[in-house]
């Protein structure tokens, strides 16, 4: 289970970008996050394995308080924590296989990493892995000569190798075409089923959001203000979370004017 | 229209403008007359020049090959001093660039400390780095490859250590959300990005050792530089001028070797 209380996400200058937020997601469903750019649905993500600091608040998952974790620590904890990204992160030069296997650098002795000799049960792993998202006959390609949607699956797989507790996905579909994003949400869901794995999505298409998933946040400028099944996304909602400039949000939180439009800057 | 209101008379530039550039062109005339006249140039010898040139290349020619298994071997003496004190720079150039790059240095201390070293590095000649180390080891092969390997690590460090500044950040990101530690990330996000370049500048630094090595005799450090400033000291002409041939041949096969392995690797 996932709990963030009162987390606050403050850049060195200005408005916070997460204000108070909570979120609890128990079990192994889908949750996807909506809201425009700048909602803070990056940093949210980015917080939960502190690739981006948190400026206070707590974030536990099973149990653990991550925020509270010193750096060997939080090396464990990011290791129960599968992450994939929109423009998928792949190291371009090394094998796919290469790429699999670093999903597991958390936990694998230094010698072993550098000589590429991977533990017998982390191949087969990964083979199965690799063979069950239909990648399995590229192991021995370099990254760079993928298809987006390929080199996403690949991504995916990256991260089922870490045997995550949780799955967090930052744009996963954003850089990939509609059909092959259709693939790529329809994957996420079935290996969340799978794996008995919770999965939290950050994500622009919101028809996706409402099929793939079984839970929709909607995020307004740094605040969870929607938070309920797809079926109740409606017209409404939709427009509390989409409508509005962050200027106008902004005033209303604190009367200061210094600064404008960097908070979305930062946040995507 | 109004044409009236449009001046005449049209210059690219104000009168003030006019007047401190031609006092500029001036003044660059009198410092290069100055320069000139200072030099102490004797000017019969320059006029001289091209007669002597004649004379030199009449008593270099034809080149005197007697010599010529010798001057081979000292030759093959000269590529390992190259070779050898590339491989040793580039090995030691790792850290260096590592500590000197900005987004992989541990600490502003280590960034000092690595920029110290390439820019002492790269301030310093090779020729005086060799005059150096011929006072620390004597004459011989070792001073001059650690002479080139000095200078190298210079050279290596900073192309390498400003190929660590651009790499493309997001595989780190990756690689560190997996819980990776510092070193294995550096093993799988940063070194495969930057080994185009690492090669690329290992050739190219080998390349330019090779030529850099048969200088290094003049001094006194080994390579075919000692039996060239021995030949010249004897007036043997005709063996100067094969090893000079022998020089260029060898500069030639390393132009032709490093574009092999350029096109074989990268």
């Amino acid at each position: 289970m996932l709990k963030i209380t009162d987390l606050v996400k403050r850049y060195d200058t200005g408005q916070p970008v997460l204000k108070n937020l909570n979120l609890e997601i128990k079990g192994e469903s889908v949750v996807s996050i909506i809201g425009s750019s700048g909602a803070g649905k990056s940093t949210l993500l980015r917080c939960i394995n502190r690739l981006v600091e948190p400026s206070s608040g707590q974030i536990q998952l099973n149990g653990t308080d991550l925020t509270s974790l010193n750096r060997s620590q939080l090396r464990k904890a990011r290791h129960k924590i599968g992450m994939v990204f929109q423009s998928f992160n792949l190291i371009d030069r090394l094998t796919v296989m290469e790429n699999v296997q670093s999903g597991r650098l958390g936990s694998l002795p230094t010698w072993r990493a550098i000589a590429r000799k991977y533990p017998k049960e982390d191949i087969r792993r990964a083979y199965e892995l690799m063979d069950r998202v239909g990648i399995a006959h590229y192991a021995d390609k370099r990254a760079d000569e993928l298809s987006g949607g390929e080199r996403q699956r690949v991504g995916v797989v990256r991260a089922l190798m870490q045997e995550p507790e949780i799955l967090l996905a930052d744009e996963p579909t954003a850089s990939l075409d509609p059909k092959t994003s259709e693939q790529i949400m329809g994957l996420l869901r079935d290996l969340s089923r799978e794996f008995a794995l919770p999965v939290l999505i950050n994500i622009h298409n919101v028809t996706e959001a409402k099929e793939y998933t079984d839970r929709i946040v909607g995020m307004r400028y740094g605040r969870i203000i929607f938070d309920a099944l797809p079926s109740d996304l409606d017209k409404d909602a939709m427009d509390s979370i989409y409508s509005g400039t962050p200027a106008a949000d902004r005033g209303a939180d604190v009367q200061q004017s210094t600064v404008s439009g960097d908070v979305g800057a930062v946040a995507t | 229209m109004s044409m009236e209101i449009f001046p005449e008379q049209w210059a690219r530039f104000t009168p003030r403008q006019r007047i401190l550039r031609y006092t500029f062109f001036l003044l660059s005339a009198v410092i290069l007359y100055w320069s000139v006249t200072s030099i102490d140039v004797i000017w019969e010898w320059v006029w001289d020049s091209p007669r002597q040139m004649g004379d030199l290349f009449s008593r270099m020619v034809p080149p005197d090959t007697r010599n010529l298994s010798s001057i081979l071997m000292v030759l093959w003496e000269t590529v390992n001093i190259a070779t050898l004190a590339t491989a040793i720079a580039v090995l030691i150039s790792l850290p260096v660039a590592y500590m000197a790059a900005q987004n992989t240095t541990p600490n502003k201390a280590t960034l000092w400390i690595g920029r110290f070293i390439l820019v002492s590095s790269r301030s310093i000649n090779t020729i005086i780095w060799a005059l150096l180390f011929v006072a620390i080891f004597g004459p011989g092969i070792i001073a001059g490859i650690v002479a080139i390997m000095f200078r190298s690590i210079g050279f290596v460090g900073k192309l390498l250590g400003e190929a660590i500044e651009e790499i493309d950040h997001k595989p780190v990101e990756a690689l560190e959300a997996t819980g990776a530690s510092r070193f294995k990330v550096i093993m799988y996000a940063i070194v495969p990005q930057v080994m185009p370049t690492f090669w690329a500048v290992s050739i190219l630094r080998w390349d330019i050792n090779l030529r850099e090595s048969t200088v290094l005799g003049l001094v006194g450090a080994g390579g075919i530089g000692v039996m060239l400033q021995g030949a010249i000291d004897t007036f043997n002409w005709q063996e100067v001028a094969t090893i000079l041939l022998a020089i260029i041949v060898l500069v030639i096969v390393g132009e032709v070797i490093s574009a092999w392995l350029r096109r074989k690797i990268l």
